[in-house]
């Protein structure tokens, strides 16, 4: 018999997060304490996934400068800076992951969440949704325009602060490169102070999630870009068992 | 110029980027319905099956409960399963009657709710594996999403040949990934719910 789908390089789970991280104080009853079961060997079931690359995006999906708008006098352009995110998704090996689904979502220039559960007492703006999502070209590339997001306080300490981050999710070719992080911005004071970067143990694993200014992507007069590349988990070469 | 992903292990390759929680607003990016927005032209959500659809129509609901026996409302669950002949279909077309991947989220009354069809059997290695849906799990306070599969209390005798299962060294253990099936509007529910910690704690998977 034979496998469609290639097998995957395993998961680093000492360079991952730990699922039991108390600085992070929501994780202490949401870790499983039992071992995780690892399937000795991976089959169709984990190797395969969905791929996207037939969802009909809309044209402004990965324009979060056009996508949400107000009706009558408030329309307009979101508050805040605006920036260009953009990226290549690779695997372990350094090869492009292309038709791949990326999406995001993010607060606004002030941190607030359009989201009836976010009670932060910054305004919501008329003219920001805070949801992109777009398919990876030939060469893995994406790209979304947006405004830098604030940073938000939230209740895990007495006065615990959130980075300006974007929430980012990658599907890769398989379900076994699934994944769900944050971009943070260079240069942020507000990194090492979080309880939730903290959940890394390795300074570099930190290094992995925070986007870099890119000055040759941005563009004069109108916006400044980040570039953050996104690395799934390495594809092995497909191969039939006999 | 400089990128952040240049970072390699001591073998050369690249280092995964590290995960990060969903948190509470994950509706936003990915559940837009929950969260209040007008649907974009195309979603991805959680009917897989739609009327036409080869195979047993059946829905799939569960609640996630915390290590405290609270019910997590913020979780999003993401399911991957085989068609009723057990072939994935990679290709995700809301336009065809049936699409493997769904998502759902906690919604106010707890459950998690997938529209679909019973899977049929997938090979491991010349082996038939029981029918089952492979599930992520996202949420607040998860650091790195939790994998799983739902069997079906209905396949008994398959249940018991299955390789994966068997590799769950308990079998009390193992009882925590068969679907319960229940009365159901006019088509067979199972119920299966998540404990992520404590009494009855679901097998995670690492694969
Ligand atoms: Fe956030």
């Amino acid at each position: 018999m034979s496998h469609k789908y290639p097998s995957f390089l395993s998961r680093d789970r000492t360079w991952q997060p730990e699922p039991y991280t108390p600085g992070y104080k929501t994780s202490v009853a949401r870790s499983p304490r039992q071992a995780l079961v690892s399937l000795q060997r991976a089959s169709d079931s984990e190797r395969s996934g969905p791929v996207f690359d037939g969802l009909e995006i809309g044209q402004y999906d990965n324009d979060l400068l056009m996508n949400f708008r107000a009706d009558g006098e408030q329309a307009g352009l979101p508050i805040g800076e605006r920036i260009i995110m953009h990226g290549q998704v690779i695997d372990q090996f350094g090869k492009p992951v292309p038709n791949t689904l990326v999406e995001m979502w993010q607060a606004n220039a002030g941190g607030k969440y359009r989201h009836k559960k976010d009670g932060y007492l910054a305004p919501l703006d008329p003219n920001f949704g805070g949801v992109g999502r777009c398919i990876t070209d030939a060469e893995g590339r994406y790209r979304f325009r947006t405004v830098r997001p604030g940073p938000y306080p939230w209740p895990n300490g007495v006065n615990t602060w959130r980075p300006a981050h974007i929430h980012v999710s990658v599907m890769g070719p398989s379900i076994s490169t699934r994944l769900i992080t944050q971009m943070y911005f260079e240069g942020d004071p507000l990194i090492p102070l979080c309880p939730i970067v903290q959940v890394l143990k390795d300074p570099e694993a930190v290094e992995t999630m925070i986007a870099r200014l890119d000055m040759t992507r941005s563009k004069p007069m109108d916006c400044l870009a980040y570039r953050f590349d996104i690395v799934v988990r390495g594809a092995l070469q497909t191969y039939f068992e006999e | 110029m400089y990128s952040q992903y240049k970072l390699q292990d001591d073998s050369g390759l690249l280092r995964e980027t590290a995960s990060q929680t969903s948190g509470p607003f994950v509706h936003i990016g990915l559940a837009l319905e929950i969260a209040g927005f007008e649907s974009r032209s195309d979603e991805i959500w959680q009917d897989l099956a739609k009327e036409g659809a080869e195979g047993e129509h059946i829905e799939l609901v569960g609640h996630v409960y915390d290590g405290n026996g609270e019910a997590v409302h913020d979780a999003l669950i993401e399911i991957w399963q085989a068609d009723s002949h057990g072939d994935y279909i990679s290709n995700f077309d809301n336009k065809e009657p049936f699409s493997g991947f769904g998502r759902s989220a906690c919604a106010l009354d707890g459950d998690f709710h997938f529209h679909t069809v019973k899977p049929g059997q997938v090979d491991f290695y010349g082996k038939p594996m029981a029918p089952h849906v492979n599930i992520a799990i996202f949420a607040r306070g998860i650091n790195l999403h939790l994998q799983t599969r739902a069997y079906f209390d209905d396949e008994q005798e398959a249940n018991e040949q299955c390789p994966i299962l068997n590799s769950v060294p308990s079998a009390e253990r193992r009882k925590t990934l068969i679907a319960k099936k229940e009365q159901g509007d006019g088509k067979p529910r199972y119920r299966f719910d998540i404990y992520l910690q404590g009494d009855g704690e679901t097998v995670f998977f690492d694969f």
